[in-house]
Protein backbone atom coordinates (compact mmCIF):
# COMPACT_ATOMS: atom_id res chain seq x y z
CA UNK A 1 0.00 0.00 0.00
CA UNK A 2 3.00 2.14 0.81
CA UNK A 3 4.62 1.52 -2.62
CA UNK A 4 1.61 2.70 -4.33
CA UNK A 5 1.26 5.46 -2.35
CA UNK A 6 4.58 6.60 -3.38
CA UNK A 7 3.88 5.39 -6.84
CA UNK A 8 1.07 8.16 -6.76
CA UNK A 9 2.88 11.03 -5.42
CA UNK A 10 5.63 10.43 -7.70
CA UNK A 11 2.93 10.34 -10.55
CA UNK A 12 1.28 13.80 -9.25
CA UNK A 13 4.44 15.60 -9.56
CA UNK A 14 5.61 14.29 -12.79
CA UNK A 15 2.08 14.90 -14.06
CA UNK A 16 2.52 18.58 -12.89
CA UNK A 17 5.89 18.78 -14.05
CA UNK A 18 4.43 17.59 -17.64
CA UNK A 19 2.09 20.13 -17.57
CA UNK A 20 4.32 23.27 -16.57
CA UNK A 21 6.11 22.00 -20.37
CA UNK A 22 2.14 21.50 -21.62
CA UNK A 23 2.89 22.89 -25.41
CA UNK A 24 6.07 20.63 -25.64
CA UNK A 25 4.61 17.75 -24.24
CA UNK A 26 1.60 17.99 -26.42
CA UNK A 27 3.55 18.40 -29.29
CA UNK A 28 5.40 15.05 -28.69
CA UNK A 29 2.23 13.48 -27.54
CA UNK A 30 0.55 14.52 -31.02
CA UNK A 31 3.75 13.82 -32.79
CA UNK A 32 4.03 10.14 -31.17
CA UNK A 33 0.83 9.00 -31.47
CA UNK A 34 0.66 9.90 -34.85
CA UNK A 35 3.75 7.59 -35.40
CA UNK A 36 1.75 4.81 -33.94
CA UNK A 37 -1.20 5.50 -36.14
CA UNK A 38 0.36 5.57 -39.15
CA UNK A 39 2.80 2.36 -38.63
CA UNK A 40 0.02 0.24 -36.72
CA UNK A 41 -2.53 1.44 -39.56
CA UNK A 42 0.43 -0.56 -42.18
CA UNK A 43 0.13 -3.44 -40.07
CA UNK A 44 -3.37 -3.85 -39.96
CA UNK A 45 -4.08 -3.18 -43.14
CA UNK A 46 -1.13 -5.54 -44.81
CA UNK A 47 -2.02 -8.08 -41.75
CA UNK A 48 -5.74 -8.11 -42.69
CA UNK A 49 -5.62 -8.32 -46.03
CA UNK A 50 -3.15 -10.73 -46.68
CA UNK A 51 -5.30 -12.93 -44.53
CA UNK A 52 -8.47 -12.40 -46.40
CA UNK A 53 -6.21 -13.10 -49.95
CA UNK A 54 -4.87 -15.99 -48.61
CA UNK A 55 -8.41 -17.47 -47.18
CA UNK A 56 -9.76 -16.29 -50.50
CA UNK A 57 -7.10 -17.49 -52.93
CA UNK A 58 -6.83 -21.00 -51.86
CA UNK A 59 -10.04 -21.43 -53.42
CA UNK A 60 -7.91 -20.61 -57.01
CA UNK A 61 -6.73 -22.93 -59.72
CA UNK A 62 -4.08 -25.39 -58.92
CA UNK A 63 -2.32 -24.54 -61.97
CA UNK A 64 -2.50 -21.61 -64.50
CA UNK A 65 -1.06 -22.53 -67.45
CA UNK A 66 0.23 -19.70 -69.41
CA UNK A 67 1.14 -19.81 -73.17
CA UNK A 68 4.07 -17.15 -74.37
CA UNK A 69 5.36 -16.14 -77.55
CA UNK A 70 7.94 -13.68 -77.90
CA UNK A 71 8.34 -13.09 -74.38
CA UNK A 72 4.10 -12.43 -73.82
CA UNK A 73 1.13 -14.01 -73.04
CA UNK A 74 -0.80 -15.14 -75.58
CA UNK A 75 -3.76 -17.84 -76.73
CA UNK A 76 -3.76 -21.37 -75.83
CA UNK A 77 -5.34 -23.67 -78.34
CA UNK A 78 -7.55 -26.11 -76.71
CA UNK A 79 -5.53 -29.19 -78.33
CA UNK A 80 -3.42 -28.58 -74.93
CA UNK A 81 -6.28 -29.97 -72.54
CA UNK A 82 -5.75 -33.60 -74.11
CA UNK A 83 -1.92 -33.00 -74.19
CA UNK A 84 -2.42 -32.11 -70.02
CA UNK A 85 -4.89 -34.52 -69.44
CA UNK A 86 -2.41 -37.68 -70.49
CA UNK A 87 -0.70 -36.70 -67.61
CA UNK A 88 -0.94 -39.56 -64.75
CA UNK A 89 -2.15 -37.16 -61.58
CA UNK A 90 -3.84 -34.43 -63.51
CA UNK A 91 -7.86 -34.76 -62.92
CA UNK A 92 -9.58 -32.26 -64.75
CA UNK A 93 -7.82 -29.34 -68.05
CA UNK A 94 -10.45 -26.50 -68.36
CA UNK A 95 -10.05 -23.22 -70.81
CA UNK A 96 -10.20 -20.09 -69.44
CA UNK A 97 -12.07 -17.17 -71.52
CA UNK A 98 -10.82 -14.09 -69.84
CA UNK A 99 -9.64 -10.20 -71.09
CA UNK A 100 -9.80 -6.97 -70.21
CA UNK A 101 -12.13 -4.54 -71.94
CA UNK A 102 -11.63 -0.73 -71.61
CA UNK A 103 -14.79 1.57 -71.06
CA UNK A 104 -13.43 4.93 -72.43
CA UNK A 105 -16.85 6.45 -71.34
CA UNK A 106 -15.41 5.99 -67.38
CA UNK A 107 -12.08 5.13 -68.34
CA UNK A 108 -11.92 1.96 -66.51
CA UNK A 109 -10.52 -1.51 -67.29
CA UNK A 110 -12.71 -4.50 -66.65
CA UNK A 111 -12.48 -8.21 -66.78
CA UNK A 112 -14.47 -9.91 -68.37
CA UNK A 113 -14.65 -13.64 -68.12
CA UNK A 114 -17.00 -16.14 -70.20
CA UNK A 115 -19.20 -18.64 -68.34
CA UNK A 116 -21.07 -21.36 -69.43
CA UNK A 117 -24.18 -20.92 -67.71
CA UNK A 118 -24.10 -17.09 -69.03
CA UNK A 119 -27.36 -16.02 -71.30
CA UNK A 120 -26.21 -14.68 -74.89
CA UNK A 121 -26.85 -10.45 -74.68
CA UNK A 122 -27.15 -9.96 -71.07
CA UNK A 123 -24.02 -9.99 -68.72
CA UNK A 124 -24.16 -10.54 -64.57
CA UNK A 125 -21.63 -7.29 -63.35
CA UNK A 126 -19.32 -6.65 -60.49
CA UNK A 127 -20.24 -4.01 -58.30
CA UNK A 128 -17.66 -1.52 -58.65
CA UNK A 129 -18.85 -1.25 -62.02
CA UNK A 130 -22.39 -0.97 -61.17
CA UNK A 131 -21.19 2.22 -59.15
CA UNK A 132 -18.74 3.48 -61.91
CA UNK A 133 -21.54 3.18 -64.84
CA UNK A 134 -24.61 3.54 -62.34
CA UNK A 135 -25.79 0.39 -64.02
CA UNK A 136 -28.76 -1.82 -62.28
CA UNK A 137 -30.53 -4.78 -63.60
CA UNK A 138 -31.63 -4.56 -66.71
CA UNK A 139 -29.83 -1.90 -67.83
CA UNK A 140 -28.32 -2.18 -71.39
CA UNK A 141 -24.08 -1.09 -71.70
CA UNK A 142 -22.98 -0.95 -75.27
CA UNK A 143 -19.78 -2.53 -76.19
CA UNK A 144 -17.29 -1.72 -79.15
CA UNK A 145 -16.32 -5.15 -80.59
CA UNK A 146 -13.21 -6.16 -82.19
CA UNK A 147 -14.83 -4.96 -85.49
CA UNK A 148 -15.12 -1.63 -84.15
CA UNK A 149 -19.57 -2.54 -84.13
CA UNK A 150 -21.54 -2.00 -81.44
CA UNK A 151 -22.75 -4.20 -79.40
CA UNK A 152 -24.98 -3.83 -76.47
CA UNK A 153 -25.65 -6.61 -73.20
CA UNK A 154 -28.25 -6.50 -71.08
CA UNK A 155 -27.26 -6.39 -67.21
CA UNK A 156 -29.11 -9.97 -65.57
CA UNK A 157 -27.47 -9.73 -62.25
CA UNK A 158 -25.34 -7.64 -60.28
CA UNK A 159 -22.77 -9.48 -58.14
CA UNK A 160 -22.49 -9.40 -54.40
CA UNK A 161 -21.09 -6.04 -52.55
CA UNK A 162 -19.67 -8.08 -49.87
CA UNK A 163 -17.45 -10.05 -52.87
CA UNK A 164 -15.74 -6.51 -54.34
CA UNK A 165 -12.46 -7.93 -53.08
CA UNK A 166 -12.55 -10.03 -55.64
CA UNK A 167 -15.39 -9.31 -58.12
CA UNK A 168 -15.33 -5.70 -58.18
CA UNK A 169 -14.18 -5.35 -62.45
CA UNK A 170 -15.38 -8.26 -63.45
CA UNK A 171 -17.79 -8.50 -65.86
CA UNK A 172 -19.71 -12.35 -66.70
CA UNK A 173 -20.61 -12.97 -70.55
CA UNK A 174 -21.40 -15.97 -72.69
CA UNK A 175 -18.71 -17.41 -74.38
CA UNK A 176 -19.94 -17.00 -77.43
CA UNK A 177 -20.37 -12.92 -77.19
CA UNK A 178 -17.14 -13.03 -75.92
CA UNK A 179 -15.67 -14.31 -78.59
CA UNK A 180 -17.70 -12.15 -81.12
CA UNK A 181 -16.86 -9.25 -79.13
CA UNK A 182 -12.53 -9.86 -79.68
CA UNK A 183 -12.99 -11.53 -82.30
CA UNK A 184 -11.08 -14.68 -80.51
CA UNK A 185 -11.50 -17.76 -82.83
CA UNK A 186 -13.07 -21.44 -82.13
CA UNK A 187 -9.77 -23.54 -80.21
CA UNK A 188 -8.34 -20.89 -78.56
CA UNK A 189 -8.39 -20.17 -74.62
CA UNK A 190 -6.77 -17.29 -73.18
CA UNK A 191 -5.27 -20.02 -70.22
CA UNK A 192 -5.82 -23.59 -68.84
CA UNK A 193 -6.64 -24.19 -65.28
CA UNK A 194 -5.27 -28.23 -64.13
CA UNK A 195 -6.61 -29.77 -60.92
CA UNK A 196 -4.46 -32.13 -60.02
CA UNK A 197 -5.57 -35.46 -57.73
CA UNK A 198 -2.93 -35.21 -55.02
CA UNK A 199 -1.99 -31.85 -54.05
CA UNK A 200 1.67 -33.14 -53.43
CA UNK A 201 2.23 -34.01 -56.81
CA UNK A 202 1.41 -29.70 -58.09
CA UNK A 203 5.06 -28.99 -58.99
CA UNK A 204 5.99 -32.66 -60.33
CA UNK A 205 2.90 -32.29 -62.86
CA UNK A 206 3.89 -27.92 -62.90
CA UNK A 207 7.30 -29.57 -64.02
CA UNK A 208 5.86 -32.25 -66.53
CA UNK A 209 3.60 -29.51 -68.01
CA UNK A 210 6.68 -27.11 -68.86
CA UNK A 211 8.32 -30.04 -70.52
CA UNK A 212 6.07 -31.36 -73.25
CA UNK A 213 4.91 -27.96 -73.78
CA UNK A 214 8.24 -25.85 -73.87
CA UNK A 215 6.43 -22.48 -75.10
CA UNK A 216 3.92 -22.57 -71.92
CA UNK A 217 4.59 -21.57 -68.28
CA UNK A 218 2.93 -23.30 -65.14
CA UNK A 219 1.69 -21.24 -62.53
CA UNK A 220 0.91 -23.07 -58.98
CA UNK A 221 -1.39 -22.15 -56.97
CA UNK A 222 1.57 -21.58 -53.85
CA UNK A 223 3.09 -19.10 -55.82
CA UNK A 224 -0.39 -17.08 -56.43
CA UNK A 225 -0.46 -17.45 -52.72
CA UNK A 226 2.85 -16.11 -52.42
CA UNK A 227 2.42 -13.36 -54.69
CA UNK A 228 0.01 -11.81 -52.42
CA UNK A 229 2.19 -12.64 -49.51
CA UNK A 230 5.15 -10.64 -50.73
CA UNK A 231 3.00 -7.92 -52.22
CA UNK A 232 1.34 -6.15 -49.39
CA UNK A 233 4.67 -6.65 -46.92
CA UNK A 234 5.03 -3.95 -45.21
CA UNK A 235 8.55 -4.01 -45.28
CA UNK A 236 8.44 -3.41 -49.13
CA UNK A 237 7.06 -0.65 -51.11
CA UNK A 238 6.15 2.81 -51.47
CA UNK A 239 4.65 2.97 -48.13
CA UNK A 240 7.26 2.11 -46.17
CA UNK A 241 9.76 4.29 -47.97
CA UNK A 242 7.60 7.14 -47.32
CA UNK A 243 6.78 6.02 -43.24
CA UNK A 244 10.61 5.61 -43.21
CA UNK A 245 11.64 9.47 -43.71
CA UNK A 246 8.68 10.11 -40.63
CA UNK A 247 10.53 7.18 -38.47
CA UNK A 248 13.52 8.78 -38.80
CA UNK A 249 12.47 12.14 -37.71
CA UNK A 250 10.52 10.92 -34.72
CA UNK A 251 13.43 9.02 -33.14
CA UNK A 252 15.24 12.02 -33.96
CA UNK A 253 12.65 14.93 -32.24
CA UNK A 254 12.27 11.93 -29.74
CA UNK A 255 15.63 11.09 -28.43
CA UNK A 256 16.26 15.04 -28.37
CA UNK A 257 13.49 15.29 -26.45
CA UNK A 258 14.09 12.44 -24.33
CA UNK A 259 18.00 12.89 -23.89
CA UNK A 260 18.09 16.35 -24.05
CA UNK A 261 17.82 17.68 -20.86
CA UNK A 262 16.89 21.76 -21.07
CA UNK A 263 18.50 24.21 -18.08
CA UNK A 264 15.10 23.67 -16.38
CA UNK A 265 14.66 20.02 -16.17
CA UNK A 266 18.28 19.99 -14.75
CA UNK A 267 17.58 22.82 -11.93
CA UNK A 268 14.39 21.18 -11.50
CA UNK A 269 16.56 17.57 -10.80
CA UNK A 270 19.25 19.72 -8.77
CA UNK A 271 16.59 20.77 -6.51
CA UNK A 272 14.64 18.02 -6.09
CA UNK A 273 18.11 16.51 -5.05
CA UNK A 274 18.61 19.18 -2.82
CA UNK A 275 15.67 19.17 -1.00
CA UNK A 276 16.14 15.15 -0.42
CA UNK A 277 15.01 13.24 -2.85
CA UNK A 278 17.11 9.68 -3.81
CA UNK A 279 18.50 9.60 -6.91
CA UNK A 280 16.69 6.22 -7.36
CA UNK A 281 13.24 8.55 -6.59
CA UNK A 282 14.52 11.14 -9.63
CA UNK A 283 14.62 8.10 -11.98
CA UNK A 284 11.35 6.80 -11.03
CA UNK A 285 9.53 10.25 -11.75
CA UNK A 286 11.33 10.04 -14.93
CA UNK A 287 10.17 6.86 -15.08
CA UNK A 288 6.96 7.99 -15.05
CA UNK A 289 7.35 10.65 -17.95
CA UNK A 290 8.35 8.53 -19.93
CA UNK A 291 5.54 6.07 -19.69
CA UNK A 292 2.88 8.67 -19.68
CA UNK A 293 3.62 9.92 -22.59
CA UNK A 294 4.67 6.46 -24.67
CA UNK A 295 1.67 4.30 -22.71
CA UNK A 296 -1.06 7.16 -23.33
CA UNK A 297 0.63 7.62 -27.34
CA UNK A 298 0.76 3.82 -28.22
CA UNK A 299 -2.92 3.31 -26.77
CA UNK A 300 -4.05 6.19 -28.39
CA UNK A 301 -2.38 5.68 -31.46
CA UNK A 302 -3.42 1.75 -31.74
CA UNK A 303 -6.66 2.21 -31.54
CA UNK A 304 -7.12 5.19 -33.77
CA UNK A 305 -5.24 2.82 -36.49
CA UNK A 306 -7.56 0.28 -35.41
CA UNK A 307 -10.63 2.62 -36.40
CA UNK A 308 -8.93 3.97 -39.55
CA UNK A 309 -8.44 0.32 -40.88
CA UNK A 310 -11.84 -1.40 -40.15
CA UNK A 311 -14.05 1.37 -39.79
CA UNK A 312 -12.96 4.10 -42.15
CA UNK A 313 -11.45 1.26 -44.68
CA UNK A 314 -7.80 3.18 -45.02
CA UNK A 315 -9.26 5.79 -45.81
CA UNK A 316 -5.95 8.12 -45.92
CA UNK A 317 -4.48 5.11 -47.34
CA UNK A 318 -6.67 5.64 -50.17
CA UNK A 319 -5.04 7.73 -52.57
CA UNK A 320 -1.62 5.87 -52.17
CA UNK A 321 -3.72 2.28 -52.73
CA UNK A 322 -5.59 3.12 -55.22
CA UNK A 323 -3.48 4.28 -58.24
CA UNK A 324 -4.07 5.54 -61.23
CA UNK A 325 -7.20 2.97 -61.39
CA UNK A 326 -10.84 4.25 -62.17
CA UNK A 327 -12.68 0.99 -60.69
CA UNK A 328 -11.37 0.99 -56.98
CA UNK A 329 -13.14 -1.91 -55.24
CA UNK A 330 -15.21 -0.77 -52.11
CA UNK A 331 -14.42 -3.21 -49.46
CA UNK A 332 -14.65 -3.83 -45.48
CA UNK A 333 -11.45 -5.78 -44.30
CA UNK A 334 -11.56 -8.54 -41.81
CA UNK A 335 -9.92 -7.71 -38.79
CA UNK A 336 -6.84 -9.41 -38.13
CA UNK A 337 -4.73 -8.59 -35.62
CA UNK A 338 -0.71 -10.01 -35.47
CA UNK A 339 0.18 -9.77 -31.53
CA UNK A 340 3.35 -10.58 -32.53
CA UNK A 341 3.32 -7.37 -34.40
CA UNK A 342 1.47 -4.93 -31.99
CA UNK A 343 4.27 -6.29 -29.13
CA UNK A 344 6.88 -5.37 -31.42
CA UNK A 345 5.58 -1.96 -32.50
CA UNK A 346 5.61 -1.78 -28.46
CA UNK A 347 8.78 -2.47 -27.81
CA UNK A 348 9.96 -0.39 -30.91
CA UNK A 349 8.48 2.64 -29.43
CA UNK A 350 7.41 2.76 -25.81
CA UNK A 351 10.55 0.94 -25.19
CA UNK A 352 13.09 3.05 -26.45
CA UNK A 353 11.34 6.45 -25.64
CA UNK A 354 11.32 5.48 -22.03
CA UNK A 355 15.08 4.70 -22.10
CA UNK A 356 16.09 7.64 -23.91
CA UNK A 357 14.22 9.49 -20.97
CA UNK A 358 15.41 7.69 -17.85
CA UNK A 359 19.13 7.57 -19.41
CA UNK A 360 20.20 11.76 -19.11
CA UNK A 361 18.33 12.18 -15.54
CA UNK A 362 20.36 9.48 -14.16
CA UNK A 363 23.50 11.00 -15.88
CA UNK A 364 22.09 14.33 -13.79
CA UNK A 365 21.19 12.58 -11.02
CA UNK A 366 24.58 11.81 -10.00
CA UNK A 367 25.85 14.95 -10.49
CA UNK A 368 26.15 17.02 -6.98
CA UNK A 369 23.04 19.01 -6.48
CA UNK A 370 24.81 21.99 -5.93
CA UNK A 371 26.46 22.03 -9.66
CA UNK A 372 24.00 21.53 -11.22
CA UNK A 373 22.09 24.33 -9.86
CA UNK A 374 25.09 26.76 -10.26
CA UNK A 375 25.48 25.62 -13.74
CA UNK B 1 -11.06 16.84 -6.03
CA UNK B 2 -9.55 14.04 -7.75
CA UNK B 3 -5.51 13.59 -8.07
CA UNK B 4 -3.73 13.93 -11.01
CA UNK B 5 -2.82 10.62 -10.91
CA UNK B 6 -6.26 9.18 -10.33
CA UNK B 7 -7.13 11.14 -13.72
CA UNK B 8 -4.04 9.51 -14.97
CA UNK B 9 -5.05 6.25 -13.97
CA UNK B 10 -8.60 6.73 -15.46
CA UNK B 11 -7.75 8.11 -18.70
CA UNK B 12 -5.09 5.19 -19.33
CA UNK B 13 -7.55 2.61 -18.09
CA UNK B 14 -10.34 4.01 -20.48
CA UNK B 15 -7.52 3.42 -23.20
CA UNK B 16 -6.89 -0.04 -22.25
CA UNK B 17 -10.88 -0.51 -22.16
CA UNK B 18 -11.30 0.98 -25.74
CA UNK B 19 -8.59 -1.19 -27.11
CA UNK B 20 -10.06 -4.18 -25.59
CA UNK B 21 -13.11 -3.36 -27.44
CA UNK B 22 -11.36 -3.27 -30.56
CA UNK B 23 -9.89 -6.77 -29.91
CA UNK B 24 -13.58 -8.14 -28.92
CA UNK B 25 -14.55 -6.64 -32.41
CA UNK B 26 -12.11 -8.21 -34.45
CA UNK B 27 -12.82 -11.27 -32.62
CA UNK B 28 -16.62 -11.01 -33.54
CA UNK B 29 -16.30 -9.94 -36.96
CA UNK B 30 -14.04 -13.02 -37.45
CA UNK B 31 -17.05 -14.82 -36.62
CA UNK B 32 -19.45 -12.65 -38.97
CA UNK B 33 -16.94 -12.94 -41.51
CA UNK B 34 -17.51 -16.62 -42.60
CA UNK B 35 -20.06 -16.35 -44.59
CA UNK B 36 -18.61 -13.36 -46.72
CA UNK B 37 -15.48 -15.01 -47.11
CA UNK B 38 -17.32 -18.53 -47.96
CA UNK B 39 -19.32 -16.27 -50.44
CA UNK B 40 -16.22 -14.81 -52.10
CA UNK B 41 -14.22 -17.85 -52.12
CA UNK B 42 -17.16 -19.99 -53.75
CA UNK B 43 -17.13 -16.78 -56.61
CA UNK B 44 -13.33 -17.74 -56.58
CA UNK B 45 -13.60 -21.68 -56.90
CA UNK B 46 -16.40 -20.87 -59.65
CA UNK B 47 -15.15 -18.69 -62.60
CA UNK B 48 -11.25 -20.01 -61.29
CA UNK B 49 -10.21 -16.39 -60.04
CA UNK B 50 -6.86 -15.77 -59.40
CA UNK B 51 -6.06 -12.49 -58.02
CA UNK B 52 -7.71 -9.84 -55.10
CA UNK B 53 -8.95 -7.08 -57.66
CA UNK B 54 -7.46 -4.25 -56.18
CA UNK B 55 -5.18 -2.02 -58.42
CA UNK B 56 -6.93 -1.87 -62.02
CA UNK B 57 -5.48 0.30 -63.92
CA UNK B 58 -2.98 -2.03 -65.76
CA UNK B 59 -2.87 -5.80 -66.54
CA UNK B 60 0.11 -6.39 -64.03
CA UNK B 61 -1.59 -4.88 -61.46
CA UNK B 62 -4.83 -5.95 -61.82
CA UNK B 63 -3.22 -9.50 -62.01
CA UNK B 64 0.20 -9.49 -60.57
CA UNK B 65 -0.03 -13.12 -60.59
CA UNK B 66 -0.07 -13.93 -63.86
CA UNK B 67 2.17 -11.00 -64.87
CA UNK B 68 5.33 -12.18 -66.80
CA UNK B 69 8.80 -10.18 -66.25
CA UNK B 70 8.28 -8.41 -69.85
CA UNK B 71 5.18 -6.98 -69.12
CA UNK B 72 5.88 -3.64 -66.79
CA UNK B 73 7.73 -2.42 -69.65
CA UNK B 74 4.53 -2.83 -71.77
CA UNK B 75 5.33 -1.08 -74.67
CA UNK B 76 9.00 -0.39 -74.71
CA UNK B 77 12.07 -2.51 -73.17
CA UNK B 78 13.25 0.67 -71.35
CA UNK B 79 9.97 2.48 -70.69
CA UNK B 80 9.59 3.75 -67.04
CA UNK B 81 7.28 1.68 -64.40
CA UNK B 82 4.22 3.87 -65.41
CA UNK B 83 1.46 3.25 -62.60
CA UNK B 84 1.82 4.22 -59.07
CA UNK B 85 0.47 0.60 -58.16
CA UNK B 86 3.85 -1.21 -59.71
CA UNK B 87 5.84 0.24 -56.77
CA UNK B 88 3.54 -0.86 -53.99
CA UNK B 89 3.55 -4.43 -55.42
CA UNK B 90 6.69 -6.72 -55.49
CA UNK B 91 7.36 -9.01 -58.39
CA UNK B 92 4.77 -12.34 -58.45
CA UNK B 93 6.44 -15.41 -56.31
CA UNK B 94 7.09 -17.25 -59.72
CA UNK B 95 9.49 -14.56 -61.59
CA UNK B 96 11.30 -14.80 -58.29
CA UNK B 97 11.62 -18.28 -58.17
CA UNK B 98 12.05 -19.35 -61.80
CA UNK B 99 13.70 -15.93 -62.72
CA UNK B 100 13.06 -16.46 -66.55
CA UNK B 101 9.72 -16.59 -67.31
Amino acid sequence: MEWIEKQRNVLDFTLSSILRRKSKNIALFVVFTAMVFLLASVLFFTGAIKKEASQLLRAAPEIVVQRMQAGRHTLMPLTAVDTISAIRGVSKVEGRLWGYYFDPVVGANYTLIAVKDALPGTMVIGNGISRARGLYKDDMMTFRTYLGDNTAFMVSEILSAESELVSSDLMLISEQDFRNLFGMKEGLVTDLSVTVKNSRELATIAQKIADILPDTRPIIRDEILRTYEGAFDWRSGIMVVLLSGSVLAFVIFAWDKGSGLSAEERREIGILKAIGWETSDVLLMKFWEGAVISLSSFLVGITLAYLHVFFASSVLFGPALKGWSVLYPHFRLTPAIDFYQVSALFILTVMPYITATILPSWRASTIDPDAIMRS
Amino acid sequence: MIRKSGAFILFLASCIVVFCFTLLHAYLLHDKSIDKIALSKGLVRDLALTDLCIFTEARYTRHPSMADLHTPFQDHPTAMEHFPSGSLLQPPAHLQSHGMD
